[in-house]
């Protein structure tokens, strides 16, 4: 791009942002219709039981309800994967967890509602109930579901690239370490809320907080068995998304129904405790890893295991499974890897994505294991990964294609900002630079920009945009992609406007509608700017290409001399020779008709043509590093994290403010994570959520955040619009491992296990002051039978990406 | 749905009546009889600072107030931040500095940061962290929240201030 830009790159404010800070925003639960009536879900309160009755018949005689329906009103299962299609709006014979819904109501508002739920009578005939990842696996009956790869197990992989013996053989250090990530979620701001109307002409719309209105819509066509053109799904703007809002929901599904059978408007809005029960936040992750490395730190061959505990649904558990083992080869070189992952059901709401999706356990693993060998192996932290970096343009001994590799550089940022040189003493804690209690550790990571493939096999594009240009100078830009506050309506007009030479504010930004805009995916593997931006540059430059070839007959110039450039076309030899954007496009009007573009996206192929090879590609990959400050106090545990500094590999800033915006945010959801966020349980059989509140699930306050600096590496990648990448997940990855490496660098004590609580530094501590292992964490992982390995050969062993024969061709 | 009861008061600067159940919080009154939904609501139980409006210039959670406690007093919400037209600059900074992503905790924190500045017109990055400690964010991180406070005051104050390259583009 040689041209200068005029938007792309600089600090525009967001197209909304104004309706924002005003209170004019409409959110799903801001939409008011005449004669609407309001919908509660009756939750089951017990974790494993068959429904043995529903007596509904004193909430229907409440005055003021007009239907309650239960599960065999909905009797086609769904479910955001083709292959965990489990879920039923209403729990037709048994529920799985705490918070699983099996009646819904419709009442003239939300108190008659209220009422009437509570007045629906259910008999349970309880099951024993599974509560964590050892039981799943040791456990087979009762299953909480007949599906499966055996008993209360989802799902099993295991996937080896090259020979493993070798490269354990080869090395001079091999270790193994067991670590546990627990689990956490999204917590949007925003409840998940939705409005459903089934009109005189029998078409449904639903208006709803959802990221992913495009598999919504497929959810409601096939649990309706209604022509997908008779149905619209329009998400609202989502109040904070985080991946919380990218499965079809239930309470979506019921309003639908009962907006069918009263043929009125119903809307929802869950309470903040229910918000829980939806989840699908991050897996609880066992992992354990054994890698083999030489002198120098060189990665020879490692072994990941990870145990996922899934909770009650599939959602998009079998994808989680193949993320927590897709992403450890492209940061530092990892010639040979084995990859065994095993997702159990267990009675808690189900686990599904959350920013970073499957990715931030095994890079904890990952980083903080890397920091044990370093110190075994007497190597600053900093080399040890500086050293063995993957080279741009290569692919992976999985099957990654790396592109552009911005990691050197991040790494060279945050370590000369934080002056790493003169605070990190080398690992002899007695010769420190800081006083005991303080403490610098690093990480790093990478993230996927968009998942090679779709959700469902096709082979459409996974983005599209269409443009309409109106006769006086409008521009109106559509597309099916959802704007969860990250931006995307943003850069969809920043990209227009960058192309047609006009203001970003003159674009109409059309989105997330299923009858007005083409398919977008939704906002969730970071991979709309990627997606949509190329979709928009396609558009734009078709429609550009018009306007030229219109004004170039107009005024006598040749089409490569045009410019369009401040709401003008013109000559860029002759700058006054030119006539305005809004005669441009009467001019063309004028010769071709009306204008409409359209632009769209398919990733590019993966080499990987394996089983399972479906995880992990992606067009271009993000880079982050990040040092971590931290004070601990020996006395309290308390960990308390002072400042991060993070360099991320954004590729091109597109707008560097937002980009701004999704690294703080992240350092910010990551404290949460590494210091005090957890989905946990009672641990007596009622599997009962600790604190489904926002007072007690622990969250970082004004109080708790950190200072941040951040850095942006601008390495364009020629598979990103302007050369941009992700950033609304990556920079949250090496933030957890910084801090627990800081943790042993103030303190001298290892903590295996997320979030890291002042208890579990206490643990450690008191351990270490008796002589014992300084450590808290798991000490091993379940015995599991794991299948035979699918086994590829490596890019360097001459491998072409597809899978061996099974046979064992590495005894 | 008989029993309700009416109130008058003074809301974002207009006389104002209206009726409702007495059990009612102002959120509900708010959002449900006044039709002004830009007040938020994060968790109904005083956690999170998101329905946060102004009674006589106090910040308070609007789900924890009954709304016939409001009877008689001067309430603001988002809708009357601006003046007519034109933004409050509070309203324009967090609008042009990414302080609001997804924008549903804006209008709490807006209306903090209101009050805060009203008393505190030069206020240091402590004492905005502590006025703002009782709302959640999940977005930003909150930093960028702190640089739009810090413009908007300079600019209420009439102070030349420079936000600082490194807000927007990091550190070189």
């Amino acid at each position: 791009m040689a041209k200068n830009l005029n938007v792309v790159g600089k600090p525009f404010r967001k197209v909304d942002a104004r309706a924002k800070c005003v209170g004019q925003t409409k959110f799903a639960d801001d939409i008011v219709l005449p004669r609407m009536l309001f919908c509660k879900l009756l939750r089951s309160h017990v974790p494993h039981a068959l429904i043995k009755s529903i007596d509904a018949s004193k909430a229907l005689a409440l005055p003021g309800v007009f239907a309650v329906i239960t599960g065999k009103d909905l009797t086609i299962p769904y479910g955001i994967l083709p292959v965990s299609q489990d879920e039923h709006a209403l729990c037709i014979d048994k529920v799985r967890f705490v918070g699983d819904p099996v009646a819904a109501v419709a009442a003239i508002d939300e108190d008659t509602a209220f009422d009437a739920m509570n007045l629906i009578e259910v008999e349970y005939e309880p099951l024993n109930s599974i509560t964590n990842i050892e039981e799943a696996v040791m456990i087979d009956e009762p299953r909480i579901h007949d599906y499966g790869d055996s008993g209360n197990v989802h799902k099993k992989v295991s996937l080896e690239f090259g020979n493993l013996d070798e490269g354990f053989a080869e090395a001079d250090l091999v270790r193994e370490d067991v670590f546990f990530y627990e689990g956490n979620t999204h917590l949007p701001m925003e409840q998940h809320a939705a409005v459903a109307h089934f009109d005189a002409d029998q078409k449904l719309t639903l208006w709803s907080s959802t990221q992913t209105p495009h598999y919504v819509h497929r959810a409601l066509a096939k649990v309706f068995e209604l022509p997908a053109a008779h149905i619209r799904v329009i998400a609202t703007p989502n109040g904070g998304g985080f991946g919380g809002k990218s499965d079809p929901f239930n309470h979506e599904v019921a309003v639908c129904k009962l907006s069918m059978i009263t043929g009125r408007p119903v809307k929802i809005t869950l309470t903040r405790e229910e918000v829980f029960y939806c989840h699908r936040g991050r897996h609880p992750v066992l992992m354990k890893v054994k890698t083999g490395v030489k002198n120098d730190g060189a990665i020879t061959a490692m072994h990941f295991q990870s145990f996922l505990d899934g909770g009650a649904y599939g959602s998009y558990g079998v994808a989680s499974t193949f993320y927590t083992g897709a992403l450890q080869t492209v940061t530092y070189n990892v010639p040979r890897y084995k990859f065994q992952g095993l997702r159990a059901f267990t009675n808690k709401p189900p686990c599904g994505p959350k920013r970073g999706h499957g990715t931030p356990q095994p890079r904890y693993a990952l980083e903080v294991q890397l920091d044990k060998i370093a110190e075994q192996l007497r190597i600053d932290p900093v080399e040890i990964r500086r050293r063995h970096l993957v080279p741009p343009n290569t692919v992976t001994a999985n099957y990654l294609r790396i592109g552009s590799m911005g990691l050197g550089a991040c790494i060279d940022k945050v370590v000369e900002g934080s002056d790493w040189k003169n605070r990190f003493s080398g690992w002899d804690p007695t010769t420190r630079k800081l006083p005991y209690g303080k403490g610098i550790g690093i990480a790093c990571s990478s993230y996927i920009c968009g998942a090679g493939l779709p959700i469902y096999w096709n082979n459409m594009p996974q983005s599209a945009v269409q443009l309409r240009l109106d006769r006086q100078g409008g521009v109106c830009v559509m597309c099916g992609s959802t704007d969860i506050g990250q931006g995307s309506d943003s850069i969809l007009a920043y990209i227009v406007a960058e192309i047609l030479g006009i203001d970003p504010f003159d674009i109409r930004v059309v989105t997330a509608d299923t009858d007005l805009t083409p398919v977008d995916l939704g906002s969730y593997s970071s991979r709309v700017t990627l997606m949509t931006g190329n979709a928009a540059i396609q558009a734009a430059e078709r429609a550009r290409e018009l306007l030229v070839m219109a004004v170039a007959e107009k005024l006598g110039v040749p089409i490569e001399n045009l410019s369009l450039a401040e709401r003008r076309v013109f000559d860029v030899e002759n700058p006054e020779v030119g006539v305005s954007f809004a005669e441009a496009v009467v001019l063309a009007e004028s010769k071709f008709g009306t204008i409409g573009t359209v632009g769209s996206y398919t990733p590019p192929h993966s080499p990987g043509k394996f089983k399972g090879s479906g995880v992990g590609p992606s067009p271009a990959y993000s880079y982050s590093a990040a040092v971590a400050e931290v004070d601990v106090n020996p006395d309290t545990g308390i960990v308390v994290v002072e400042r991060v500094w993070i360099a991320h590999d954004i590729g091109r800033s597109i707008n560097p403010v937002l980009v701004m915006g999704q690294v703080e945010g992240s350092v910010y959801m990551a404290l949460g994570e590494i210091l005090m966020e957890e989905m946990t349980y009672r641990t007596n059989r009622n599997v009962v959520h600790k604190f489904p509140s926002l007072l007690e699930y622990k969250s970082p306050t004004t109080m708790e955040m950190c200072d941040v600096k951040t850095y942006l590496i601008e390495d364009p990648d020629p598979n990103g619009p302007y050369g941009a990448k992700e950033v609304g997940q990556g920079p949250l990855l090496p933030v957890p491992p910084a801090v627990a490496n800081a943790v042993y660098n103030a303190v001298g004590v290892r903590i295996d296990e997320v979030p890291i609580t002042p208890e579990k530094v206490m643990r450690a501590l008191k351990d270490k002051g008796r002589g014992r292992n300084p450590r808290y964490g798991p000490t091993n992982v379940p015995a599991v039978e794991w299948p035979e390995p699918l086994r590829v050969l490596t890019p360097a062993e001459g491998g072409d990406g597809t899978e061996m024969p099974r046979v064992a061709v590495h005894s | 749905m008989n029993n309700k009861r009416q109130i008058r008061f003074r809301l974002n600067g207009e006389d104002t009546e209206v009726a409702f159940a007495p059990h009612k919080t102002l959120l509900e009154v708010l959002r449900e009889d006044l039709n002004l939904t830009g007040t938020k609501h994060g968790c109904e139980l005083g956690e999170c600072g998101t329905c946060a409006v102004l009674v006589d210039g106090r910040s308070i959670l609007s789900c924890l107030m009954l709304g016939l406690d409001a009877a008689g007093h001067e309430v603001k919400t988002i809708e009357g931040m601006a003046n007519g037209a034109e933004l409050h600059p509070l309203q324009q900074t967090f609008a042009d500095l990414g302080a609001a992503q997804c924008g549903y905790c804006s209008p709490g924190f807006l209306l903090v940061a209101e009050e805060l500045l009203e008393k505190t017109p030069n206020p240091s990055r402590p004492e905005i962290q502590e006025a703002l400690s009782g709302n959640l964010c999940r977005c930003t991180g909150y930093i960028k929240i702190y640089e739009a406070v810090e413009l908007a005051a300079a600019r209420m104050r009439g102070d030349a201030y420079e936000l600082p390259r490194e807000s927007v583009y990091g550190l070189d």
